[in-house]
């Protein structure tokens, strides 16, 4: 259990799949400007993450190891998140139609999220069982809809400030976020102490 | 005259990295050190090659309605080989990429010029392109990447160089490092840049995210560029 509990509060603290992996930065640089969009956006990638796991670690244990097929693992994971991604919209526009309204947007958007792709494999390299990898997913999907969150209050303190013309728009953003980030370094070492 | 602009575009006018911030998380991640940076631009550009020509190619073959996935199985078939070539020949490299290098799958420099440029237009055009662009890419990595490199380990490739070994900012190096690098590079082209295309031109159009992006980051940049002119 307390291995479990590790793995989750270092996903999402320490490990910070946007502050300090670089993974989804695309979203978070793009939709991070609105508070509602930004949650929308992490809610999406938290659910698809949750979803894309538990499809591709089976698919990954059962399927390409016994077949000594490792090597397309790259090939099968990106197309069966794009499946995935496709099923889940069409599954909540017939069935959940107020949730395909929230997240409907931003779904397409995360086929070629890296995060998505990023967490999949990382759960196979880092040899999680099948609950750790999903406890892992969870708290990587919790950690982007963290910074997405906090960044965007961040940009929105900083849209009625007065900034040199040649850092307005994205090099202010981008040093922002470099703080964000510096904020979130505090926590590293913090995790494994708590229970040590 | 054509081919040399569309090659020379890549490098300066179009930067995938500083102008159309494309791809920017291996650009982030892979920039600590300048071997990092050329080996994981080396990889791009092969990629971006193999797939900008044979999706030009078979541009008239693919339907319109199933280009994208077919679009990602051909660059994903192409990452997978780079991917095991470059654990057999280099494995010092494929562990310093590490995540990265299959990650090159979702890096949307690929996917952009496919959509942009590969399916419009012959082989030969595209294939240059893609140089261009992969030129460009590397260039740029390895600009931040000397940057990080020099004031953040106080090494080149490697190489310790003397005063600034003992006194290295490591910060660079590290995540916020990054980000900061990234922003004041971006910030200095805004400034520099005689000529800034307006990314609307190009940019969404052939962005294979175009058709649900709520064009929040499109948006800043042609302010930016409306700001310039």
């Amino acid at each position: 259990m307390t291995n479990l509990i590790i793995i989750l509060l270092s996903a999402v603290f320490i490990n910070n799949y946007v502050l300090s992996r670089f993974l989804g930065i695309c979203p978070f640089l793009g939709v991070s400007k609105k508070l509602n969009s930004a949650t929308g956006m992490s809610l999406a990638v938290i659910f698809v993450m949750l979803i894309a796991t538990a499809v591709t670690w089976p698919i990954q244990t059962y399927l390409l190891v016994p077949n000594k097929l490792e090597y397309l693992q790259t090939i099968v994971f990106i197309l069966v998140i794009a499946a995935l991604v496709q099923l889940v919209e069409i599954v909540l526009k017939r069935y959940v139609p107020s949730l395909h309204k929230s997240l409907g947007v931003y779904l397409p958007l995360i086929t070629t999220n890296c995060a998505v792709l990023g967490v999949t494999i990382l759960n196979i390299d880092e040899g999680y069982t099948f609950i750790e990898a999903m406890v892992n997913s969870l708290g990587s999907g919790l950690g982007f809809f963290l910074a997405m969150v906090m960044f965007s209050g961040v940009r929105s303190t900083m849209e009625g400030s007065d900034i040199p013309k040649s850092f307005r728009g994205l090099p202010a953003t981008l040093i922002a976020a470099s703080i964000t980030s510096l904020s979130f370094m505090g926590f590293s070492g913090i995790i494994e102490n708590l229970f040590a | 005259m054509n081919q040399l602009n569309n090659f020379t575009k890549g490098i300066i006018k179009e930067n995938p990295v500083l102008v159309l911030v494309l791809g920017t998380c291996p650009t982030l991640a892979t920039s600590t050190s300048v071997i990092n940076a050329l080996g994981m631009g080396a990889a791009a550009t092969i990629v971006l090659l193999c797939s900008n020509m044979v999706i030009s190619a078979l541009r008239k073959v693919i339907p319109d309605k199933v280009r994208i996935p077919c679009y990602i199985v051909l660059i994903a078939g192409f990452v997978t080989m780079v991917q095991m070539l470059v654990k057999a020949y280099l494995p010092a490299l494929d562990q310093s990429l590490g995540i990265y290098l299959p990650l090159i799958v979702v890096n949307c420099i690929i996917l952009g010029r496919a959509e942009m440029f590969a399916n419009k237009n012959g082989v030969l055009s595209s294939a240059i392109d893609a140089l261009g662009m992969g030129v460009g890419f590397t260039l740029a990595l390895c600009l931040m990447a000397t940057i990080r490199e020099v004031f953040g380990s106080g090494t080149f490739c490697g190489m310790e160089l003397p005063v600034l070994i003992d006194n290295h900012i490591s910060i660079l190096t590290m995540a916020p490092g990054g980000f900061l690098v990234f922003g004041l590079l971006i910030a200095a082209m805004n400034k520099f840049a005689k000529h800034k295309p307006k990314k609307k031109d190009f940019g969404c159009a052939g962005c294979p995210q175009a058709a649900s992006c709520t064009k929040a980051s499109c948006d800043e940049v042609t302010e930016e560029a409306a700001d310039n002119d």
